[in-house]
C-alpha cells in the first residue's frame, strides 16, 4: 500500500517538474526542474520494480551503518571536488587567463567561488556531520537509528540539495547571500530534509538506553536545531515567479545585512564549530582510548559556547550602516567567546594527557591534535579580528580568507580526516587501515599546505590593508586598488601551491581508504563471551 | 509603544536576567560537589556499546566496560 502511495507521489512530482521545466523562465531553473524530473522518474522505476515483490525479513537489530558508509564515501568524494574547485579558483586569482573565454559566465571565478565554498562547507562538512552524527548518536545512545529508512531519505535528499545548488550556481541562480546562495526552491527542499534529519536524531535520542545524553550529542543537536532556525529566517524570500529561480528578500537594507551575518557567523558557530566539536568529543577519546579530560568542562564549554556564539554576527558589519551599539555588542561577545573556545581546545588536547606517546606512533591522533590546535589558533585569531581597530585593517583583505581557511582546512578538515580514518575500518569491518605511512604522508602534506596557505594570506592581507590606507603628505591615497592586486601575485601563487599540497593529501587519503575496504583482511570475529577483567 | 520597543525592552531586562541566571545555574549545577562519580560514568559512554545496541536487560553493560 505504502509503495503505491510513493509511486503516485513520485509520478506527480515528475509531472510537475516536467511542467515547470516547460515553463522555465531561466536556464538554471530549467536544469534544476529537469534534474528533479529525472530523479523522481528514476525513483519511480526503482520502486515500481520492487512493488509486490516479497520483502526480505526486516533486520531491525544492530546499528544502522549502511547509510553511514554512504555518508563516508560522499564526504571523501565531495571533499575532493570542493578542494579541487578551491585550488582551481586560487590559480584563477593568480593567473586570470584561467577564466577561459569559452567558459565565460559559467566557469569564471564569480561562478566557481560559491561552488567551492558550498562544496567544502555543506557537501564535505555537511556529509561528514550527518554521517558522524548518525554513527555517534547510535553508539552513545546504545540504540539503533530511529525512523527506519528516514535516514536514507536524509542522506539522498541532502545530496539532491547539493546537486541542485551546484548546478544552479554555475548557471547563475543565486540569491547573493554568502553561504546561503541557493534559491528559494532549494531552500524549501533543504528545510524538509533538515526536519527529517532532526526527527531521526531526536528519535534516536528519545529511545536511548543510556540514561545520560553524551556531550557529543548535545553539540550535534544544537547544530541541527540552530541551523534549522538560521536557515529559515535568513532565507525568507518571495519568488518572483514559481517558474523562475529569482526571488526577492523580505528584509531590506541593513536589516537584511544583519540577518545575513547573524546567519553567516552562526553557520560558522554551529555548523563548523558546534557540529565538529561533537565529532571531537567522540573521536578524540575513542582514538586516544581514554575518556575526555574533564566532563564537567565539556558541559560548561557547551553552554558557554551556545550562549555566546549567537551574538557574534555583527562583527562582520563594522563601519557600516549598522548602529554602533550593535557592532560593539558583536565585538564584545566575540572576544568573550575566546574563553569557551579555548576551554574546549584544552579539553580536547588534555584528553591525551598520560598518552602523549601515541602522538609518535599514531598519525591519526596526530591529525586530531593538530586539528584541535588549529581550532585554538583560529578561535584566538577570530576574536582579535573582530575588534574594531583590528578589523579596520583586516576587513575586506585576504587576512579574512586566511583566517577562514586555517579554521576550515585545519580544524574542520583535519578532524574530519581523522574521523574518516577511524570510521572506515570499523564500518567495513577491517582489521586496520591499509597503510599508516600514507596517513603520515597525508598529515604532512595537509599541514604544510595549510601553513603555506595561512602564512601567505597573512602577509598579503596585512600588506593589502596597509596599502589601502597609505596616504601621502597631502592626504591623498598613495595606491590604486590595482597596485595591491599586482603586489599580491607571489603570495597568490604560494596560496595556490598550498592548495595543491592539501588536495594531494586528500587524494592519498581516498586511495588509502579505498584499499582499506578492498584489500585489507577482514577483522576476525571476536570471541563470543569475553570474560570481564 | 510599538512592537520593537516592547520586545527590545523585554529582551534587555527580564530575558537577559533569565538567560544569565540559567547559565550560572547550569554552571553551578555542573560543578556541584559529589557530581564527580556521575560525570566519570558519563565520560565513559563512548566505550560501552561499540558494536551493538544495549540489550533490554542491560546484561552486557558491565562486561563491555571491563
Amino acid at each position: 500500500m505504502w509503495d503505491y502511495l510513493k509511486l503516485a507521489l513520485l509520478a506527480v512530482i515528475a509531472l510537475l517538474a516536467a511542467i515547470a521545466a516547460n515553463y522555465a523562465r531561466d536556464l538554471a531553473y530549467l536544469v534544476n526542474a529537469l534534474t528533479i524530473m529525472l530523479v523522481a522518474g528514476g525513483l519511480f522505476l526503482w520502486i515500481l520494480r520492487r512493488t509486490d515483490e516479497p520483502k526480505p525479513a526486516a533486520t531491525e537489530i544492530g546499528y544502522m551503518d549502511g547509510v553511514i558508509r554512504y555518508g563516508v564515501i560522499a564526504t571523501a568524494a565531495w571533499g575532493v571536488v570542493g578542494f579541487l574547485a578551491g585550488t582551481f579558483i586560487a590559480f584563477q586569482l593568480a593567473f586570470p587567463q584561467l577564466n577561459f573565454e569559452w567558459a565565460q559566465g559559467y566557469l569564471n571565478f564569480g561562478r566557481l567561488r560559491p561552488l567551492h565554498t558550498s562544496a567544502v562547507i555543506f557537501a564535505f562538512g555537511g556529509n561528514a556531520l550527518i554521517a558522524t552524527s548518525f554513527y555517534v548518536v547510535q553508539r552513545t545512545s546504545a540504540a539503533r537509528l530511529w525512523g527506519g529508512n528516514l535516514a536514507w531519505f536524509v542522506f539522498w535528499g541532502y545530496q539532491l540539495v547539493i546537486v541542485l545548488a551546484a548546478t544552479g550556481y554555475l548557471l547563475g541562480a543565486t540569491q547573493s547571500k554568502e553561504y546561503a546562495e541557493p534559491e528559494w526552491y532549494v531552500d524549501w527542499w533543504l528545510t524538509i530534509v533538515w526536519v527529517a534529519y532532526l526527527a531521526v536524531f531526536l528519535g534516536t535520542l528519545i529511545k536511548r538506553k543510556e540514561p545520560h545524553i553524551y556531550v557529543a550529542n548535545w553539540f550535534y543537536l544544537s547544530f541541527i536545531v540552530t541551523i534549522a532556525m538560521l536557515h529559515v529566517v535568513n532565507n525568507l524570500s518571495i519568488p518572483v515567479s514559481i517558474f523562475g529561480s529569482k526571488s526577492v528578500q523580505v528584509f531590506a537594507g541593513v536589516q537584511d545585512a544583519m540577518t545575513q551575518w547573524w546567519y553567516g557567523h552562526n553557520a560558522v558557530g554551529f555548523f563548523l564549530t558546534a557540529g565538529f566539536l561533537g565529532m571531537m568529543y567522540y573521536f578524540v577519546p575513542k582514538q586516544a582510548e581514554r575518556p575526555v579530560f574533564s566532563y564537567k568542562l565539556s558541559i560548561v564549554h557547551f553552554w558557554a559556547l551556545i550562549f555566546l556564539y549567537i551574538w557574534a554576527g555583527p562583527h562582520h558589519l563594522h563601519y557600516t550602516a549598522l548602529p554602533d551599539w550593535a557592532s560593539t555588542l558583536g565585538m564584545v561577545f566575540s572576544v568573550v567567546l575566546w574563553m569557551p573556545s579555548w576551554g574546549g581546545m584544552i579539553n580536547g588536547l588534555m584528553t591525551l594527557s598520560g598518552a602523549w606517546d601515541k602522538l609518535r606512533t599514531d598519525p591519526i591522533i596526530r591529525m586530531m591534535v593538530v586539528s584541535v590546535g588549529f581550532y585554538g589558533m583560529s578561535t584566538f585569531e577570530g576574536p582579535m579580528m573582530s575588534i574594531r581597530a583590528v578589523n579596520s585593517l583586516s576587513h575586506y583583505t585576504d587576512w579574512t580568507i586566511g583566517h577562514v581557511h586555517s579554521g576550515a582546512l585545519g580544524w574542520n578538515g583535519m578532524i574530519t580526516f581523522g574521523a574518516l580514518y577511524f570510521l572506515v575500518p570499523k564500518l567495513w569491518n577491517r582489521e586496520r587501515l591499509y597503510s599508516l605511512s600514507m596517513v603520515s604522508w597525508h598529515f604532512w602534506l595537509a599541514t604544510i599546505g595549510i601553513v603555506l596557505y595561512a602564512a601567505s594570506m597573512w602577509v598579503t592581507g596585512i600588506m593589502e590593508g596597509l596599502m589601502w590606507r597609505e596616504v601621502d603628505s597631502q592626504g591623498f591615497l598613495v595606491n590604486a586598488f590595482a597596485d595591491t592586486v599586482g603586489a599580491k601575485f607571489p603570495m597568490y601563487v604560494v596560496r595556490a601551491l598550498g592548495g595543491v599540497l592539501f588536495i594531494a593529501g586528500a587524494l592519498i587519503m581516498c586511495v588509502n581508504l579505498w584499499k582499506t575496504v578492498t584489500s585489507t583482511p577482514a577483522k576476525a570475529a571476536a570471541p563470543v563471551a569475553a570474560p570481564a577483567e | 509603544m510599538e512592537t520593537y520597543s516592547i520586545l527590545r525592552q523585554f529582551a534587555d531586562s527580564w530575558m537577559l536576567l533569565f538567560l544569565m541566571l540559567f547559565f550560572i545555574g547550569v554552571t553551578l549545577y555542573t560543578l556541584r560537589p559529589g557530581s564527580k562519580e556521575q560525570h566519570r560514568d558519563s565520560a565513559n559512554i563512548p566505550f560501552r556499546h561499540e558494536d551493538k545496541p544495549a540489550c533490554a536487560d542491560g546484561a552486557e553493560h558491565e562486561e563491555a566496560r571491563k
